[in-house]
């Protein structure tokens, strides 16, 4: 069974068809890269496969579930998780807070009004490991206004590993960051087990095509090629897109 | 037949003065996103100001068209004064902004009781509009009748103002959406103070213009405000047809409820904006969930 | 940590101890005038401060509580079954309150609750066979729980105090909470909290009930303490106080509301003694607040502390304050 099954998905701003008959299908475990010029509808597809966005038609389905239809917070609860291209952190707590808050987002305590949140010990810890997967377990405690932009990349990326996603929606890591920066969030990337379904959607070539097993070029809210990387690569319909006019 | 075609009238009438209240509301609503609580302390003061102009000031006795165009102009600086020297300095701050319009309000509602008393003052109605109207069998207070027509002369320019001129494109493209106005370098710097300013003067035209209906009082501010939210809130932010449909909408709730249904009448007058929260959230014409 | 709790102790003391140093009677019923306008206050916080709604209707719903406990004892209920009818009917209000209202945010929640104050304003005013119109209702009698009759001054003042320990201590517990937590969060982030798996509108619906919660306690206790109430008390005006009494203590704190609501009521009881213009110089004062202060005067306060700390002592505070700037 796949983990995630996109069939016809459009959506249309006014007049204008942001995306046109969209169809994914994501194997479980596999790196999937999604390409495609500004204004290709990435962003927009993601936010319908979120929930974000209602879809003017076509289906979605979450390891084998159709979720179409569900709030954004089902899917959350379903297993997908996301980060974002430009980033929502909560600014005015620490960086285990905000990780915390993600990991409260699915666990039965959200509703309980009585305990003290930072003495729940299971949810600390399960930060903290979350934190440290992506490097950054020694600042846990932290401000995040006292945080580099690389920092919080990669804040963004322990959020959505708390959530123990089975697919995981990654938009843009790499923008806006340096050299160095990109290595340890690669780095990260690299760790994360198989058993997530990884979809990203990037501008940096070098860094995402060694990452990514298939990939997806969208143009005009189309799909217009899909394949491994040699075949995306090497398809004259990509240099079209990406060279000629 | 007479009692409810006098009604009617009445209605219209009242729904013209909410019309000069509300529009300036709803530009800046719409425009601005600020929601400006000194909007009915602005009714007041030009309400107080052109009420002194005509009863006498300084043993100088003003007509009364030259006074309310006078008291429009005065708060129209203090407007936009608020504008440039407290608003502009909280923008995307709710909480400031409602804090300052607010205190605003009390200073303004304080100053005027200290300087014109506790009680109301009647404002005569103007020379020449004092007869009635006679329409076959019925008699109609000549002066309504030309609040009515007053109402109809403003709103036209305010048509013309925001359809053909190009202040008017860029005040719609910043309800439209004011981050895109930013954006293509649409100056809204000077375009809010410029639509403060009218929203006050409209406001305080509308204060002294009902003042030979109304008379003025101390707490008119705060019975107003609600009044003009109301017919925001149905009409839609920043539409100025929202604007007539709402004020008449509210003009005859407000009149047909007080006959009708005394115990109920302000349930009645914000009912159809509750039905309109709920089922079309943007207001009748607007184009914006606030 | 210490210091804080010695402060802490200190205030309680004193607030204990009050009628006892506190000569007058006027005094102590002022004391008890703070006291219910900050449990009003701490029930609007968790709206305007946490949650991020402002609400400019609240007088209404604490109207509400308040005619529906004087109504209840005219009908001649007995103390405890008035004070229970109260409570439930501003819990039900409160949830029409928000089932309406939390269809916007921002500014349009603003609107919608204001137009909901009135509303509930003009039922009070002109629903005369209800609600004596603008007579309003006395009542007459205060109760007297576990036999303490609560007819003084001073014991009256025991029973607000109470009762004003409480909310603060429940505000202290939700604060620090998972679900105060979320509250927060979707202040902030409302779309990412949705995207972490949280129902924000479930979450803001909960926010509600326990604003109106606390609103209908302080409303039931202003009723019983002024033994009378009129539309007055629920106008916009009054519902512009309370949200004036949190924002200019500092709108999101836990002290900020207490501070606002003890401002307000003093300019009103206690300066409106010697100085007439009493009413523009509470306005006077917001509007220096928002130049000065415009996050409050207890959140500002802590900022100019803090400053004046950090320039005595350079050192890794300085750093903080200005990476954060």
């Amino acid at each position: 069974m796949s983990a995630l099954v996109v069939t016809g998905l459009s959506k249309s701003f006014g007049g204008l068809h942001v995306t046109r008959g969209v169809n994914l299908n994501i194997a479980p475990g596999e790196r999937r890269l999604i390409i495609g010029p500004n204004g290709a509808g990435k962003t927009t597809l993601f936010n319908l496969i979120t929930g974000e966005l209602t879809p003017d038609g076509g289906t979605i389905e979450l390891s084998g579930v159709d979720v179409t239809h569900s709030p954004s917070r089902h899917r959350a609860h379903l297993g997908m998780a996301r980060t974002y291209q430009i980033i929502t952190l909560f600014g005015q707590d620490t960086i285990i807070h905000n990780v915390r808050l993600a990991l409260l987002g699915l666990s039965p305590k959200r509703w309980n009004p009585l305990i003290d949140l930072r003495r729940q010990a299971a949810l600390t810890e399960q930060g903290h490991e979350a934190l440290a997967r992506v490097g950054l377990g020694h600042i846990a405690d932290r401000p995040l206004a006292q945080t580099s932009y690389g920092e919080r990349r990669r804040v963004e990326i322990a959020m959505a590993l708390a959530q123990q996603p089975k697919v995981l929606l990654l938009d843009e890591p790499f923008a806006g960051l340096s050299i160095d920066e990109r290595r340890d969030v690669h780095k990260c990337l690299m760790a994360i087990p198989r058993d997530v379904t990884i979809v990203m959607i990037e501008h940096n070539m070098d860094v995402a095509l060694e990452f990514a097993e298939r990939i997806t070029l969208l143009h005009f809210g189309e799909v217009i090629v899909e394949g491994n990387r040699a075949e995306v690569v090497d398809d004259p319909r990509t240099r079209e897109v990406y060279l000629g006019h | 037949m007479t009692f409810w075609l006098l009604l009617s009238v009445n209605s219209i009438t009242f729904g013209a003065l909410l019309f000069l209240l509300a529009a300036g509301f709803s530009l800046i609503f719409g425009l601005m996103r600020i929601p400006n609580l000194t909007h009915g302390s602005l009714f007041m003061l030009g309400a107080y100001f052109g009420a002194t102009f005509v009863n006498g000031m300084l043993g100088a006795y003003f007509d009364f068209w030259l006074a309310a165009l006078m008291a429009a102009a005065l708060v129209a600086v203090f407007g936009a004064v608020i504008e440039r020297f407290l608003l502009r300095q909280l923008p995307g701050q709710p909480l400031a902004q409602v804090l300052v319009t607010l205190g605003i309000s009390f200073m303004v509602a304080d100053l005027c009781l200290m300087a014109w008393g506790g009680d109301p003052i009647a404002v005569a109605t103007p020379p020449g509009l004092t007869g009635f109207v006679r329409i076959g069998p019925m008699v109609f207070p000549l002066y309504r009748i030309a609040v009515i027509g007053i109402a109809i002369v403003v709103g036209v320019a305010l048509w013309l103002l925001l359809d053909r001129t190009r202040i008017g494109a860029m005040i719609r493209a910043g309800v439209d959406d004011p981050d895109m106005a930013r954006v293509v370098g649409i100056r809204v710097s000077g375009l809010f103070t410029m639509v403060f300013a009218l929203g006050a003067a409209l406001a305080a035209f509308a204060g002294i213009i009902g003042g030979p209906i109304l008379t003025v009082y101390p707490g008119i501010d705060q019975y107003m405000l609600p009044l003009a939210l109301v017919v925001v809130i149905l009409g839609g932010s920043g539409s100025l047809l929202g604007s007539v449909v709402g004020s008449m909408v509210i003009g005859f709730l407000y009149n047909f409820g007080q006959a009708l249904f005394p115990e109920l009448a302000y349930f009645v007058l914000f009912l159809p904006m509750l039905l309109v929260l709920l089922l079309r959230p943007q207001g009748l014409f607007g184009r914006f969930i606030p | 940590m210490t210091a804080r709790l010695a402060v802490f102790i200190i205030a309680i003391m004193a607030l204990v101890t009050l009628p006892q140093w506190m000569h007058g009677v006027y005094y102590v019923n002022v004391a008890s005038q703070i006291l219910f306008y900050a449990v009003f206050a701490l029930g609007l916080n968790v709206l305007a401060g946490y949650a991020g709604l402002v609400s400019l209707g609240h007088a209404g719903l604490f109207g509400i509580s308040a005619y529906a406990t004087g109504y209840m004892l005219n009908l001649g209920y007995s103390h405890s079954v008035a004070i229970a009818t109260a409570l439930s009917i501003g819990m039900v209000s409160m949830a029409i309150y928000a089932v309406l209202s939390l269809r916007a945010t921002g500014i349009g929640f603003i609107m919608i609750t204001l137009a909901l104050g009135e509303i509930v304003w003009g039922l009070a005013y002109r629903w005369i066979s209800i609600t004596g119109g603008d007579n309003g209702i006395n009542l007459h009698g205060r109760p007297e729980p576990f036999g303490i009759a609560l007819t003084s001054p001073n014991a009256f003042y025991y029973a607000a105090l109470i009762v004003f320990l409480i909310a603060l201590a429940v505000m202290t517990v939700f604060v620090r909470s998972p679900l105060g937590a979320a509250l927060m969060g979707t202040r902030d982030q409302p779309r990412r909290m949705t995207a972490l798996g949280y129902h924000v509108w479930l979450i803001r619906f909960f926010a509600c009930m326990l604003s109106g919660l606390l609103t209908s306690i302080a409303g039931i206790l202003f009723v019983y303490y002024n033994q009378f109430i009129s539309p007055q008390a629920l106008d916009l005006t009054a519902s512009a106080e309370v949200l004036l009494m949190v924002i200019s203590g500092g709108a999101g704190t836990l002290l900020g509301p207490i501070v606002g609501s003890t401002l307000v009521v003093v300019v009103k009881s206690v300066v409106s003694g010697y100085i007439e213009r009493w009413n523009f110089l509470l306005g006077a004062i917001f509007v220096a607040i928002v130049i000065l202060m415009p996050e409050g005067l207890v959140p500002g306060t802590v900022r100019l502390w803090r400053a004046a700390f950090a320039r005595r002592r350079p050192g890794p505070v300085v750093e903080a304050t200005e990476k954060a700037s």
